[in-house]
């Protein structure tokens, strides 16, 4: 194996994603370019995985700034429940009126049929 | 489960059936680390603040949908990520903060030299490093090997596909082991010449 085959796989070799085989743990034992590449991968990947436990402060007035975005979020979010709600009851209304015109016109309708047959 | 968890799960519940209470207080909870890795994958604290109050806008529209595959702490930073990348993509941000050929900065240069590899002085310039990397390659290195994010979700989030999450990845690891740890023989500048 070549240096440039085994170090594209160094990193995932020491995150433990790909298996170091026979013919690459035989290259790096007989390479000290290769061995040196491997244990700065180490270190890197060490030294990324200690940012893991850092939390840095967070700026001044974002807790502030966060719960009122989602206060107004959640205000218009109510506006435009009860909107909506208005909207079907609204609309509920006017289904039932015309339902309503419309069971009193066939009743005025029938009467009317009923009346002239009588006539007739 | 530690106490803190189960608290963190009660009030997730709580807020998945609409105590609007209950997620005020997973933001005051949750918002030092979501600001953390904001502030990580943005580079600077406006626009690390602008991503974090997005990021909780949609946390908070859609915290009904989070079943509870993932904990909430990964769910956020999936969510975070997500708006990170909308951020930069939206602002075509054009950084120039690349990691120059000359490696990075000391900050520290009167430290004795034996100190150098200790904890804190390590951690620092590394953040220095990731800091200064393309926008692009910061994002799956601290999403990977900071958050611990599979490929598959990294992938996802910053709307790429997984085998571009990989190859990011590997530039990015060897961009920043090139120049916190250079051997003899690394050419600065090669990774760079090679966009993904």
């Amino acid at each position: 194996m070549q240096c440039d085959q085994v170090a594209d796989l160094l990193p995932q070799i020491v995150e433990g994603t790909v298996p170091a085989d026979r013919r690459i743990v035989h290259h790096v034992d007989a390479c000290l370019r290769c061995q040196a590449e491997l244990a700065q991968y180490r270190r890197l990947l060490r030294a990324v995985h200690q940012l893991r436990t850092q939390v840095l402060e967070p700026a001044p007035g974002l807790l502030t700034e966060i719960l009122a975005g989602l206060e107004e979020a959640g205000e218009r979010g109510a506006l435009r429940s009860l909107l909506t709600g208005r909207r079907v009851a609204y609309l509920s209304g006017l289904a039932v009126a015309a339902g309503a015109a419309g069971a009193a016109g066939a009743l005025v309708l029938a009467n009317r049929s009923r009346r002239m047959r009588l006539a007739g | 489960m530690g106490r803190d968890g189960a608290e963190r799960l009660e009030l997730v519940r709580a807020a998945s059936s609409g105590d609007r209470s209950a997620f005020g207080e997973l933001v005051e909870l949750t918002y030092p680390e979501a600001y953390t890795l904001a502030l990580r994958l943005m580079g600077n604290e406006d626009d690390a603040r602008d991503v974090v109050q997005d990021a909780y806008l949609r946390a908070y529209k859609g915290i009904r949908r989070f079943r509870g595959d993932s904990s909430f702490s990964t769910w956020l930073y999936r969510i975070v990520a997500n708006c990170a990348s909308t951020q930069l993509t939206r602002r075509g941000k054009a950084r120039h903060e690349e990691l120059d050929d000359a490696g990075v900065a000391d900050e520290r240069p009167d430290v004795d030299p034996e100190l150098r590899a200790e904890g804190a002085f390590e951690r620092d310039r590394v953040a220095a490093a990731l800091g200064r990397l393309p926008d692009r390659l910061r994002a799956v290195i601290v999403l990977r090997d900071i958050y611990d994010l599979p490929h598959e979700d990294i992938a996802a989030e910053l709307g790429i596909s997984e085998a571009a999450a990989k190859v990011r990845l590997h530039r990015a690891r060897r961009k920043m082991r090139e120049h916190l740890y250079p051997l003899r023989g690394d050419q600065p500048g090669e990774e760079s010449a090679r966009a993904v």
